[in-house]
């Protein structure tokens, strides 16, 4: 098989097993599973964003839960304030944390290499701490999402399944988009200042501004994956920003296949499937999972999808 | 606000800072020469705390205790580095973030398996668990004063290690051109062995002596880790004296702004709105003030010299 033929079908078997994850769950009767797949394809969406600036511009964000976080907040505080609109929930999540990826990107984009990781990192455990001194939204502790977002007519996420098929349309259309978009010519030049900032430099393109833009649509998508999250557990705490929530993101990426978009989704599946089992395995589950990831790093740098689908990850 | 408060505010802020640059000091050194992102740095300090706890309950004394644990802190620290780390050095700083964030979950289930996720408290030794007077009528705490005695000193060991003997010699070297180094016929491995070893026996010392002050717990390395990485941003990674001066510059921050940040606040705005606002402000404190040093000098105040 050539190797647009393996990740065509790839692709498709994936799709289709996402698809009809609902109807085999709901013919054995088992909901958890429809419950687990829609949190992992929760965090494929906010895996694919972390991956489209990872992964394509070279950024290793460190901070990306801190998004996750915003989003879940830009839920949970309106809807405690009585305010259920989803549309508005939604757009809420995305504005405020494309603001914010803005303004940790304008400062953090100003440095490179490993002071980038530091400082997103600790932006992020900033927000963190300004999550837990929130005393009217739970502090620390966190607070039950008073009710799930409302939207119009049939999407109704108080049903199980219609949830699911959202969030499974929703992680589809940002697939086809961000196919899209590191195919244009937008993506190009991100790629470009990754390979060789300063020739794409001069060629004439300011990477600082395109590598900026990557960075607010990244920071933005993953609010939204946020929003979706804190409709999934009901319940929201600033442990969604903590850094430990960044690096299971990073991981994701890596171990799906970096600069892949697709890679990513296999990853975080992967990675919450390999998480259920080894907690039902033993408590002290992190232990194993240490040296997995130790592993992964040191001798599969291609990841999952760069396995299955025998992709090119550059 | 008395200038008493303030006095001993300011003391807690230099104990703080000198915690800070025992850990600053190892990670940017191993940074400079090694060019290695340690995540698991915190781990240590935490490895560092444990030993010295368990220690101290076998022999009963604690100074016994942290002097023992110095060496034990650095034989783990060795270990890591052989087994794991070694082959990281020419990877790219995303390999290095991962695999070490694998490390710290290894360590933080370890603990816990050995010694439970429940905190360890230490006592400190009657000798060191009083008071004295700075100035009258200024009490402080002999413990504290005596972490800042054993920084101090520390911080001028390792400054006479690396400006005046051979060793330093070739860690400054190594960190200005490793390959050149290597060709004047260092063992450079072998030299990365033994900086990563000091780094840890450095960050074991903060951990035990952190003990009777903070809760020893799994996960204890993590907090400090990240407050360390603010220290080496701002005073410029692989630079000694920068993270010197950035540790002092975030402990007395951090301290400060938790004890006067809500006081002051409330002088500006009604007292209610500063008992929310002033903690909240306090704990973002020294993240902000990073991203203003970073905004006007993104190498941070004293950037190593390029090696490029």
């Amino acid at each position: 098989m050539t190797a647009d033929r393996r990740r065509a079908v790839t692709l498709a078997a994936g799709g289709v097993l996402l698809a009809l994850v609902p109807p085999i769950a709901a013919l054995t009767d088992q909901p958890f599973y429809l419950d687990l797949f829609r949190r992992m394809m929760i965090f494929a969406i906010a895996a694919v964003s972390l991956d489209l600036i990872l992964g394509y511009g070279g950024m290793v964000s460190f901070g990306h839960a801190a998004y996750l976080g915003i989003g879940a907040y830009a839920v949970g505080i309106p809807a405690y304030h009585g305010i259920t609109n989803g549309f508005l929930q939604l757009g809420l999540a995305v504005a405020a944390s494309a603001l914010v990826a803005l303004v940790i990107g304008a400062i953090s984009l100003r440095t490179s290499g490993v002071y980038f990781i530091m400082i997103t990192l600790a932006f992020a455990q900033m927000l963190y701490y300004l999550g837990i001194s929130l005393e009217t939204y739970g502090g620390d502790n966190g607070m039950r999402l008073a009710a799930r977002s409302r939207f119009v007519g049939p999407i109704d996420l108080a049903q199980p399944t219609t949830f699911y098929y959202l969030v499974l349309a929703i992680l589809v259309l940002l697939l086809v988009a961000g196919r899209r978009l590191v195919a244009s010519r937008f993506g190009m030049v991100i790629r470009a200042a990754k390979a060789n900032e300063p020739r794409a430099r001069a060629i004439g393109f300011s990477t600082a501004r395109y590598k900026l833009t990557a960075f607010v649509i990244a920071g933005a998508t993953a609010g939204l994956a946020g929003a979706l999250l804190a409709n999934q557990t009901e319940y929201l705490t600033p442990d969604f920003m903590h850094w430990t929530r960044s690096g299971e993101i990073m991981f994701m990426v890596i171990l799906g296949g970096m600069g892949s978009l697709f890679g990513p989704v296999l990853g975080a599946v992967a990675l919450l499937l390999l998480e259920d089992v080894l907690s039902a395995l033993t408590a002290h589950w992190q232990i194993i999972l240490g040296p997995i990831l130790i592993l992964v790093v040191l001798f599969a740098k291609r990841g999952l999808f760069g396995l299955l689908a025998g992709a090119r990850v550059d | 606000m008395s200038w008493a408060l303030v006095l001993e505010q300011t003391l807690n802020g230099l104990q703080f800072g000198v915690m800070l640059f025992l850990m600053a000091a190892g990670l940017t050194l191993v940074f400079g020469i090694m060019n290695l992102v340690n995540l698991a740095h915190g781990s240590l300090y935490m490895v560092g705390a444990y030993l010295a706890a368990a220690f101290a309950h076998w022999s009963g004394s604690f100074v016994l205790g942290v002097a023992l644990a110095l060496p034990a802190t650095l034989l783990v620290g060795i270990a890591v580095e052989v087994t794991a780390l070694r082959t990281l050095y020419e990877r790219d700083h995303l390999d290095q973030v991962l695999a070490t964030f694998g490390l710290i979950l290894f360590f933080n289930e370890l603990i816990s398996i050995i010694w439970g996720r429940a905190a360890i408290y230490t006592s400190v030794p009657t000798i060191l668990g009083g008071h004295f007077r700075i100035l009258p009528g200024v009490p402080y705490p002999t413990y504290r004063a005596g972490i800042i005695v054993v920084g101090v000193l520390v911080s001028v060991l390792l400054w006479g290690l690396v400006t005046r003997t051979r060793l330093g010699m070739r860690i400054r070297a190594g960190a200005s051109n490793r390959t050149m180094v290597s060709a004047l016929g260092v063992n450079v491995r072998l030299l990365y062995t033994l900086v990563f070893g000091l780094g840890a026996a450095l960050a074991g010392l903060a951990g035990a002596m952190a003990g009777p002050i903070y809760a020893v717990q799994p996960g204890m390395g993590e907090a400090i880790l990240i407050q360390v990485f603010v220290v080496i941003v701002i005073g410029g990674i692989g630079s000694i004296r920068g993270a010197m001066v950035g540790a002092i510059v975030v402990g007395m921050a951090d301290t400060l702004g938790r004890a006067f940040l809500k006081p002051m606040l409330a002088t500006v705005i009604s007292p209610p709105a500063a008992d929310k606002a002033g903690p909240a402000l306090a704990s973002m404190l020294i993240y902000l003030l990073m991203a203003a040093v970073l905004f006007f000098r993104p190498e941070g105040l004293f950037p190593a010299r390029s090696r490029s």
